[in-house]
């Protein structure tokens, strides 16, 4: 046998992928990781699923008829972030990137929060310890330094809480990552980095981040990794309470790489069709989220038409809520711009809200006299 | 190819293909800069004719492409670095200010990093947070680092083909508010003028707006305005923030006697501040009113539905105009 070039042997291997409902929607056992349910709560995952993905197509919509600036679609991911969601306890922390729409609804924030960043009225603007979800971060990486410090305080003050860091596939060259993983071990903080394989970040695909598979890595860090079906809710759901769970005795962080993709644009600016097959996308439709949890449903006899018919209505109620929500988010106050700079405040910012009111009033006067006349 | 009608996208393109053209070791390196071709499609086709080995699509970490590109420079490379967005650009900052900004000092001359980083800066596009940063003072700050902006198609053309020809690290500010303006670049021509001058863009003898980049049309627009009510404002694009072409501008505040810099960074601790207080010294005895600064305020760039409450605007640049004027 000649060696070939060291990406084909590295990736050669099928990596183990913990599966619990298969795509065609058959129950499944893991040796390793189990998961009891009741058809009630099967009934509410697969509406959180549902909901979830109506809500982020109302989303995309918005940005189509002007009304959001940007939307980044969570399109494919709804497993990973419903599952890993779920498996968290009030207590627990979520630190999402700007895609983690269904973690965001797991956690009880209301969808419309996510939006204002999106339409351009805010930065975020959501109290992140409301629901225990801190504010979507943009700059790759980041967040899971900030996971990892969260993580690092609950250790110091005792609690059982634990803490999830989402980020991607690519955020997973950043440096923030590697340092995160380096902290979370070396004081064997109690945070779960969860990382969304969904094998493209922007253009580049996974093979332009790493050689091994990413749950791999973990290894090398000193703490365990798991690569889990990440269309698959319930392995998602299982494997995520497991590391909780682990967090929470003290036994450290985990790594989790949720194997899944981006079925849409990586935002409503971007072209996929610039850079990848659509022989993917139609691969992957075959491994839906949501078409496997029903099939299962169905299979079993835990839900019925009805059923379907009042998931599916109360979609639309939400789509609604949303669009009117959306439609009626009032732009902000330009004043609002010197607001919350700093939490004692600061004399030059004061400053110049002084000067830029007098500023603005100055036209005010001079709209009048022009009316006026 | 004669002259071509450009944006200021494709004149940057063209630049980069010419330059890889002309020295092999040119490469051009950055995220999503391949087969997508940059996100606003600076680098369109050039990973398609000339291939992976030279347009590099890099994993996703700034600071790593800072790095590697500078060992790529110590090894005789020439890269071309994209950064996505001027947001991203922080991971990279230590790389750059501890290591490409002084490695040339260290080695007492011994060794040359001619590294062009190119970023598309400034706001007024809609965007989201870390989108619209104006982050230019960070760089001009430093010394052993060059930094210039270009304010049109032909600049951003021809400017680029300097910078990437210099032997200095030098950040390349792309107006990206700017991006889809067009000029007629001429590629087979010759460069306008050096890459550290700074260009008349309108002559009058009122008083002198500085500005460069992005702000340069909004200061020529300005000017036109106030040439309706009789004054003659004369424009300075400064295109090179280091070093400054301060004899141009000197020579321009001596002869109207007031000056006005506008920028869509903060004004505080701004380019602005240095530029005055430089004029200042140099024309004193000119002067007929204090250097007045145009720019955002003292907080972070706000959300996208007020940011033209932010950037310095027609009226904003009048008014301070007004305010020189009545002194
Ligand atoms: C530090 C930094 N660099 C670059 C970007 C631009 N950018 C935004 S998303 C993205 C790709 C992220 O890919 P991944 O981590 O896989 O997450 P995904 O978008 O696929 O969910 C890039 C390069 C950024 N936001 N932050
Ligand atoms: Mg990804």
């Amino acid at each position: 046998m000649t060696v070939e070039s060291t990406a084909g042997t590295a990736t050669a291997a099928v990596p183990e992928l913990v599966q619990l409902l298969t795509p065609e929607g058959e129950r499944v056992e893991h040796p390793r990781f189990s998961l009891e349910t009741t058809p009630e709560e099967l009934r509410s995952i697969y509406r959180d699923l549902v909901l979830v993905r109506r809500f982020d197509g109302e989303a995309t919509a918005l940005q189509r008829q002007g009304e959001l600036g940007l939307w980044a679609s969570l399109l494919g991911q709804e497993a990973a972030q419903v599952g890993s969601g779920r498996a968290q306890r009030p207590g627990d922390w979520a630190f999402p990137t700007y895609r983690e729409h269904g973690v965001a609804w797991c956690k009880g924030v209301d969808p419309l929060n996510l939006l204002g960043m999106f339409r351009g009225v805010n930065h975020g603007g959501w109290d992140p310890y409301e629901k225990n979800f801190q504010l979507y971060t943009i700059v790759i990486g980041s967040q899971t330094l900030h996971a990892t410090g969260y993580a690092m305080g609950i250790t110091k003050d005792g609690t059982d809480d634990a803490v999830v860091a989402y980020f991607g596939d690519g955020a997973s060259s950043q440096g923030d990552v590697n340092e995160a993983f380096t902290f979370a071990s070396v004081y064997n903080a109690p945070v779960v980095f969860f990382c969304q394989n969904n094998q493209w970040a922007i253009s580049e695909p996974t093979e332009r981040q790493t050689r091994v598979p990413l749950y791999q890595r973990a290894a090398g860090f000193g703490f365990p990794g798991v690569r889990v079906d990440g269309n698959d809710v319930l392995a998602c759901l299982a494997v995520t309470r497991w590391a909780l769970e682990r967090a929470r005795n003290g036994e450290g962080p985990t790594l989790i790489e949720a194997f899944t993709y981006r079925m849409g644009a990586h935002t409503t600016s971007d072209d996929p069709t610039r850079y990848r097959i659509a022989d993917e996308l139609e691969e992957w439709k075959l491994k839906d989220p949501i078409e496997r949890v029903k099939a299962y449903l169905v299979r079993e006899e835990w839900a019925d038409q009805e059923f379907f018919d009042a998931v599916d209505a109360e979609s639309e109620q939400l789509a609604r809520r949303v669009r009117e929500g959306v439609r009626n988010m009032p732009d902000p106050d330009p004043t609002s711009i010197f607001g919350h700079v700093y939490a004692e405040g600061h004399a030059l910012v004061d400053e110049e809200r002084a000067q830029y009111v007098e500023y603005a009033a100055s036209f005010d006067g001079s709209e009048e006299v022009g009316e006026g006349r | 190819m004669a002259a071509e009608n450009y944006s200021m996208v494709k004149a940057l393109n063209e630049a980069l293909r010419r330059s890889l053209e002309a020295d092999p070791k040119t490469l051009v390196m950055g995220e999503d800069v391949g087969r997508l071709g940059g996100v606003f499609r600076v680098t369109d086709g050039l990973h398609k004719d000339f291939g992976d080995a030279r347009i590099i699509d890099t994993p996703l970490a700034e600071s790593g492409i800072m790095g590697t590109a500078i060992g790529l420079a110590l090894r005789g490379y020439r890269p071309v670095v994209e950064i996505q967005f001027d947001g991203f650009v922080y991971p990279a900052f230590d790389q750059i200010v501890t290591q490409l900004a002084k490695m040339h000092a260290r080695a007492l001359g011994h060794v040359k990093l001619p590294i062009t980083v190119r970023i598309p800066f400034g706001g007024g596009i809609g965007a989201v947070e870390h989108h619209s940063e104006s982050h230019e003072a960070y760089f001009a700050h430093t010394a052993g680092l060059k930094v210039v902006s270009p304010s049109n198609p032909v600049d951003a053309h021809w400017m680029l083909r300097q910078a990437i020809a210099s032997d200095d690290p030098v950040i390349f500010l792309e107006p990206k508010r700017r991006y889809w303006d067009k000029g007629v670049v001429d590629p087979l021509g010759e460069a306008p003028a050096p890459l550290h001058s700074a260009r008349v863009a309108r002559p009058g003898r009122d008083l002198t707006l500085i500005a460069y980049g992005p702000m340069v049309k909004v200061c020529l627009e300005a000017a036109e305005a106030a040439a309706e009510d009789g004054h003659q404002i004369e424009v300075v694009d400064l295109r090179s923030l280091s070093p400054v072409d301060f004899d141009t501008l000197e020579a321009s505040v001596k002869r109207t006697g007031r000056a006005v810099v506008v920028h869509e960074a903060p004004v505080f601790m701004g380019m602005g501040s240095e530029l005055a207080a430089r004029i200042t010294e140099r024309c004193f005895y000119s002067l007929e009113a204090p250097v007045l600064r145009v720019g955002g305020y003292f907080a972070p760039y706000p959300p996208s539905r007020v940011e033209e409450t932010y950037l310095p605007d027609l009226d904003r640049v009048l008014d301070a105009v007004d305010r020189a004027l009545a002194f």
